[in-house]
This record gives C-alpha cells, structure tokens and sequence, in this order.
C-alpha cells in the first residue's frame, strides 16, 4: 500500500526536481553531430548518447518542437549533466542555454571550424569531468509527490483494455492524492471515448482546450487519410490481438487514467506541467515518440500496458511494462516486468494488481532496472510535425 | 476457468481471455463491473483476445462494449460467434475523402 508516508530513493537537482536515474547525455543537435556524440560515449564510459535523425532545416513550430524536445530531455531530472554536440556552435548554444536554467552542468560544442577529432576530444574531456562528478551524487530519501509518472499502452490488444490498463489506472488513482505529476496522451487514441475524456476535465477551461487538441489531430487525420485509416489505427498487431476499432481501442486506452483522477491540465508536445495533478499532452500514438515527449515534459518514469508485447525503451525515462495477456506474459517474457494476467481469471482483483503495479514502480525508482533497460532498448524518437524546408 | 470477459452487463460482445477455444464448447463468462458470471457456447474457435457476440446481432446494428458504442455490424453475427474485422466496422474517420485544395 502507498501512502503519504511512501518514499523512495532519488536523485534531487539543482532545481529541486527528483530523477530516479544519473545520466550524463552526449546530445547530438542534429543527424550531422551523431557521429561525434557515439564517438564521445564510446570513449567516455558511462555516459549516454541519443543519437536521431532530425534537426536540419526545420522551421517553425516543428523546429520549436525540436527544440522543445531537445531541452527537455537534457532537462530531465533522470540527467545529472550533458555535453550537447552540434554542426553549427550557435544552435549547441541555444540548447545550452534551455539545460542551464536547470542549474546542472551543461557545456556545448560546435563542429564547423574544427572537425570530428578535435571536437570528440574536446567533448571527451567534459564528459569525463561530468562522468566522474555525476559518480559521486547520492541518491536522497524523497516523497512520492516528488514523483512524475506517465503512461502510453503499445501493441494492445483487447486484455489491454480489460486488465492492464485499469491496473495503471488504479495505480494513478492512488497516486494522485498524494501530490504525484501524472500525464496520458495519444490523442488519436481517444477518438471514441473524447467525451469520457472531456466529462473528466477539472473545469470547462481545461475541457475547451482537451477538445481544440483532439479536433486538431482529428483534422490531420481527415487531411491526409487515405482510408478509414484501416491499415494503421487499430494497427496490424491490434488487429491480431483482438481489437476491431478506432472506437473499442480508445475506451481501452482512457481506463489508464482511473475512474477517479481529473484532467486538471493540457500540454502541447514535450511542454513541462506546471502543478501536480493529471495532465493530457497532446500527442502522436507511437510509442517512442510518445515516450521521448513524456521524457522531454521533464517524467521520471513511465508505466506502459502492452497486450501483444511492445518492446519498447527510452534512454531516460524507465519503462515499466505490463501485461494482462497470458500467452504475452509467457512468450515475452523478458520484456515484462509485471504480469498482471491472473486479473482475467479473478485470482487477484484491480486493486491488488495496482499495488502490485506500484511496488515495481518503486523498486524501479530506487534503482531495479526495468526489462527494456537490461535489454538495452533506448529508442529515441523525435515527433515531426511536417516537412523540412 | 473464466473463458470470456465483458465490462458492462449492456455489452453485445465479449473477450476471450484463454487460448483454444474451440467450435461448440460450453464458456463461463464474468461481467466485470457486476462481479457475476454467465454461460455462452461457442459457435467457433475464437483466438484469445478475440470477441465473441453475446446475443444475436444484425448487419448495422451498433456493437455495444465497455456500455458504449465502438462502431456498426457490417453482416449478420450469432450469439457466441467470432465477432471481429470481418463483420465489425468503425464509425469513425470512414466518410468520403475529402477533395484536398
């Protein structure tokens, strides 16, 4: 049972926030810099590239996104310091300065005038300093209201909707009153349950803005649809699992946000929350990029439901994931870490699987490596609004 | 042995939840919300995580989970019949394409 009286151990920053994890990123600005980011982390044991493919000429509000992206996930409280790598000195400089307002350490690089040598070696200096600094941080007793927990479901299936996700929704049930920072997305995956959504919003301000963001997707969706998008959501693997429609996956989809919690707040892609509470952010349904957006709005850890095995990671943000699909949680074993399939045939009941759910979030935030860490799954996946110029 | 579950007692369709279940057998069902169970034969092997229907259904006819509405039967579906893609449709996102200007 969690209780007001529940801490774990983390890591407190400069800027009070708590990470449960002591990274120092070698972040590449751009597709150009990720040779000499991977370079740096190979010769700088510990620390943690990201390499992505984006980051040139892009404008607008995709490049504020970029941008956005970027900052945030150096700014992750699961980041103890970052080197930041870029082809142009000006642009490592601006993602500087969004990581510095943190107050931890950040130093930036540019290539253009010296090349890959001198700038690896430059940055390898850094990120030793920054290794060996970050080595030495303790981990603090702190309260779950120190906690940011978000949640995407992947590959669901139908025992998505009857078991894991309301195990997740049980557990932000108990965590929200003790002054957790939660978050759920996926805006296309609401479509069908948008008025279950929109009726849980605090107020018609928060209700008002959730649907301008759900009609928003709902208009790119008509834009560029070839079809009844048949062939996408539900996806291949939902389809296989049992889930027929847009409709029957988004009433699964919501059963992660309770039957308690409100809407108290909406994002836009990778803005950070501003209170503790249950917060929606607009997002693509895709599991890494969902991820890297919920990394990037400064979570700490996420709780992931699948049905037919997603095996998805992040480099930053632990993934926790369950199953409630038997023959999942048998065949995929390694990439499950709570298996919460006895909900199905009654040998536990939601309120056991959330407690349940909630210890291995605990054990994890102290420190247990999630199945997608000791896999060594890190997908990093930066969300594109449209072309590049 | 619970072989399918539902949400809601005004569900139309269930999810098996074990593997192999076979043409003709006799189900025990659980209605989750109510705590109580209910029994179904089987007119088909149905994967797990696949819907059986729960009553007789007709083509058009809306298809009821969760208590609510999660699109339109496109053929006619028995009770405890494989109900899925094949004669399960969306409402959503299906009207005619939009001419792009």
């Amino acid at each position: 049972m969690i209780t007001s009286k529940t801490t774990f151990q983390g890591y407190r920053r400069e800027n009070g926030r708590v990470g449960v994890r002591n990274h120092v990123l070698i972040l590449p600005v751009d597709d150009l810099s990720n040779a000499a980011a991977e370079a740096v982390a190979n010769n700088i044991k510990g620390t943690l590239a990201i390499p992505h493919p984006y980051g040139r000429l892009q404008f607008g509000a995709d490049l504020d996104l970029h941008f956005r992206t970027l900052i945030g996930a150096g700014s992750n409280p699961n980041v103890a310091a970052v080197v930041v790598i870029c082809i142009e000195e000006s642009w490592a400089k601006k993602v500087v300065d969004g990581i510095a307002k943190t107050g931890k350490p950040v130093t930036g690089f540019g290539i253009e005038l010296h090349g890959d040598h001198d700038t690896v070696m430059r940055a390898s200096k850094v990120a030793k300093e920054y290794v060996q600094w970050a080595s030495e941080l303790k981990r603090v007793e702190c309260p779950v209201s120190d906690l940011w927990v978000s949640c995407k479901c992947g590959e669901s299936d139908t025992t998505s909707g009857c078991g894991s996700n309301p195990t997740v929704g049980n557990a932000f049930d108990k965590l929200e009153p003790l002054g957790a920072t939660l978050c759920f997305g996926e805006t296309t995956e609401i479509t069908g349950g948008e008025q279950i959504v929109a009726d849980r919003c605090a107020n018609g301000e928060v209700r008002e803005r959730f649907m301008m963001m759900f009609n928003r997707y709902q208009e790119v969706v008509e834009r560029h649809k070839t079809s009844d998008l048949v062939d996408s959501q539900p996806t291949k693997g939902n389809i296989a699992g049992g889930l027929t429609t847009i409709e029957e996956k988004a009433l699964g989809n919501i059963q992660k946000i309770g039957k308690k919690c409100k809407v108290i707040g909406v994002i836009d892609k990778a803005e950070v929350p501003t209170r503790p509470g249950l917060w929606f952010m607009d997002s693509s349904s895709a599991a890494a990029e969902m991820v890297t957006l919920c990394a990037a709005s400064g979570y700490a850890v996420h709780l992931f439901p699948t049905g037919q095995g997603n095996v998805i990671g992040n480099p930053i943000l632990p993934v926790i994931k369950l199953t409630a699909n038997p023959r999942t949680a048998r065949t995929m074993s390694e990439h499950i870490d709570l298996d919460v399939s006895g909900l199905l045939q009654r040998q536990k009941n939601l309120d056991q699987a959330g407690d349940e759910l909630l210890e291995v979030m605990l054990r994890t935030c102290n420190g247990r490596l999630t199945a997608a860490e000791a896999l060594g799954h890190r997908e990093f996946v930066l969300t594109r609004l449209y072309e590049s110029a | 042995m619970i072989h399918f579950v539902l949400h809601d007692p005004k569900d139309t369709v269930a999810v098996v939840v074990v593997e192999g279940v076979k043409a003709g057998q006799d189900l025990t069902g659980w209605i989750m919300d109510e705590d109580r169970t209910i029994q179904l034969k089987s007119q088909q092997d149905i994967p797990i995580g696949h819907k059986l229907a729960l009553k007789d259904i007709k083509g058009g006819e809306t298809i009821i989970k969760y208590g609510h509405d999660i699109g339109k039967a496109i053929a006619d579906i028995k009770a405890g019949a494989h109900a899925h893609v094949h004669n399960i449709k969306t409402k959503r996102w299906s009207r005619a394409l939009r001419r792009l200007t």
